[in-house]
């Protein structure tokens, strides 16, 4: 066996095999795409780079797609939880159904997901009906890219969250109540504090998604220039008109937004792992 | 989880009554409007004009065509995607490696990328604006607007499925079986199939389901690279959204119908694998 300082000596076989097939398909399909992006944009140049995403248009849409996400993450952080809780620690009928059903959105194409919300939205869909006598317009507002975020970012915060209520420790909440603390101060308390790492990271993951979603947002969008144009439509939109340059200046931008999402997942789960051991 | 397993807490360490069935109540509510909803739709509209105008649709060259070359790229992309799955889960989890950590990191990004940024950057690695790519035309390899294209795109955004699902559980098993395996003069190979297939059988068919469901679905990365050429590189979502801006709304939701039973059926089979095989599967699978 050779002495070797990357990695360490092993009996078992297939290291150059699988790691050989591992580097080569990542290249092919993610790194080598990923980095034709980027270098495309080496080419272009920073300044000329900064000159075609500074336009109103450009920033309307990457803050739409980012505003949007970002309440849309906030409501399935919040909602999240509650069903996360409600499934484990609540029995009642129906639990198992509505926990398979929770992954939906993970299963149903954001396409069919698109047009059957704008199908239930539009002024005339049994939804869009309903809410138009209150006045609210959904399909066709940015309230209708909420709708749509809502519904791709639902399984995540759960998901992530529901494997960490399942290990809570009862005799945790059991000393908190002998202790004398009410339930709603148990829950804050000691509760919360536990369940934050996973909360923070199931949003991340939500925000993550939902800045880039594209098939179940355009459908119901609107799609109408600086209103409710979404970063990745634009993208098409430039692709389209044979702009690479501008749709390049776009997907960049993006890309940063996703390698921040990324950094603050990694370091979320870095900082839990110190805390409290749980991932 | 098992019912069995755990008891549902009493007393001091549960909510009032009251809170919760307020609590039950919201999430059936608010699970039927945000999930069900949507679902029943996709059915209803598919049908408003009978079933017969819903199979019809679907009997369509256009439709037809857009399932096949829905089914053919699954195919082919869920297999390689296996592939390196297995073989990225072997060696992250069978050796240690410098860099490890950021190697995990790589191989979650297309989960954070926008299937409209991998469309893109596939665009431009392979379109013929590009040098790689006007060699590849100039020796008449289509990669953009073409099978190729649409293939790698789907590989793109379903990436890391099989992957994520195999390194936990071939973490927890460790290589004790397999290192007693060679000690007993088995070959890698056959320690692979012999040993550490069986042991990750259920978590990969887990992992190629998730995969499956999101290939078939894929829509933002293919409509990118696919050019929508009708009848030679629509896919079903593709197809879908055609017909969807042509006003064909039977047609849309019958297309969109198909898949939406896909989904339900992936779901089904998730279910059952995380109930019966859950000790098999990734912790956090297992509920």
């Amino acid at each position: 066996m050779r002495a070797n300082t990357w990695r360490s000596p092993s009996p078992m076989p297939g290291f150059g095999l699988s790691f050989g097939i591992m580097l080569a398909v990542l290249s092919i399909v993610v790194l080598l795409p990923i980095g034709a992006l980027l270098g495309r944009g080496i080419a272009i140049g920073p300044a000329d780079l900064w000159d075609m995403v500074n336009s109103r248009r450009v920033w309307a849409a990457l803050g739409l797609s980012f505003r949007s996400a970002l309440v849309a993450s906030i409501f399935n952080l919040v909602f999240g939880l509650i069903l996360a809780w409600v499934l484990v620690r609540y029995r009642f009928w129906g639990r198992r159904f509505i926990d398979a059903a929770v992954d939906l959105p993970f299963a149903l194409p954001t396409a069919v997901a698109g047009i059957a919300l704008t199908a239930l939205y539009a002024p005339n869909g049994v939804f869009g009906q309903a809410l138009a006598q209150l006045g609210i317009q959904v399909a066709y507002t940015e309230l209708g890219i909420w709708m749509a975020l809502i519904f791709i970012g639902l399984p995540f915060v759960v998901r992530t969250v529901q494997p960490v209520i399942e290990e809570l420790e009862s005799e945790l909440e059991e000393a908190s109540a002998t202790l004398g603390a009410a339930r709603i101060y148990t829950l804050r308390r000691v509760i919360l504090p536990t369940l934050t790492p996973a909360l923070l990271t199931g949003f991340a993951l939500a925000m993550a998604r939902s800045v880039g979603e594209y098939g179940s947002v355009i459908f119901i969008a609107g799609n109408i220039p600086n209103l409710t144009e979404i970063a990745p439509l634009l993208i098409v939109i430039r692709l389209e008109e044979y702009n690479y340059d501008a749709a390049a200046a776009i997907g960049i931008a993006m890309l940063l937004i996703s390698f921040a999402m990324l950094l603050a997942i990694n370091i979320i789960q870095i900082w839990s792992r110190r805390r409290i051991g749980l991932v | 989880m098992s019912d069995t397993a755990m008891t549902p807490p009493l007393g001091v360490t549960t909510e009032p009554l009251l809170a919760r069935r307020l609590l039950i109540c919201t999430v059936i509510v608010l699970i039927s409007v945000l999930l069900f909803a949507p679902l029943i739709a996709v059915f209803s509209e598919a049908l408003s004009q009978g079933a017969g105008a819903a199979i019809q649709s679907l009997a369509s060259s256009d439709a037809r065509s857009a399932i096949r070359l829905t089914l053919i790229v699954a195919t082919i992309a869920v297999p390689l995607n296996a592939a390196f799955g297995i073989a990225a889960a072997w060696a992250i989890t069978k050796f240690d490696f410098r860099g490890k950590a950021f190697l995990i990191t790589l191989i979650d990004l297309p989960f954070s990328v926008s299937p409209v940024v991998a469309g893109l950057a596939l665009v431009l690695l392979f379109g013929a604006n590009s040098t790689f790519g006007a060699w590849l035309v100039a020796h008449d390899l289509k990669i953009v607007f073409a099978f190729p294209g649409i293939v790698l795109a789907t590989m793109f955004v379903t990436f890391p499925f099989v992957a994520r699902e195999l390194i936990p559980v071939m973490i927890e098993q460790g290589k004790a079986e397999e290192e007693a395996a060679l000690t007993l003069g088995a070959t890698g190979w056959r320690a692979f199939f012999t040993v550490t297939l069986p042991n990750i059988r259920w978590a990969l068919l887990y992992g190629v389901l998730l995969c499956n469901a999101r290939a078939m679905g894929e829509f933002g990365a293919v409509a990118v690279i696919s050019g929508k050429i009708r009848g030679q590189t629509t896919t079903m979502p593709i197809m879908i959204e055609m017909l969807y801006n042509e006003y064909l709304s039977v047609a849309a939701f019958s297309l969109a119908a198909v898949l939406a039973l896909l989904a339900l059926l992936t779901l089904i089979l998730k279910s059952v694998l995380e109930w019966r095989y859950s000790a098999l599967l990734a912790a956090t699978r297992r509920h």
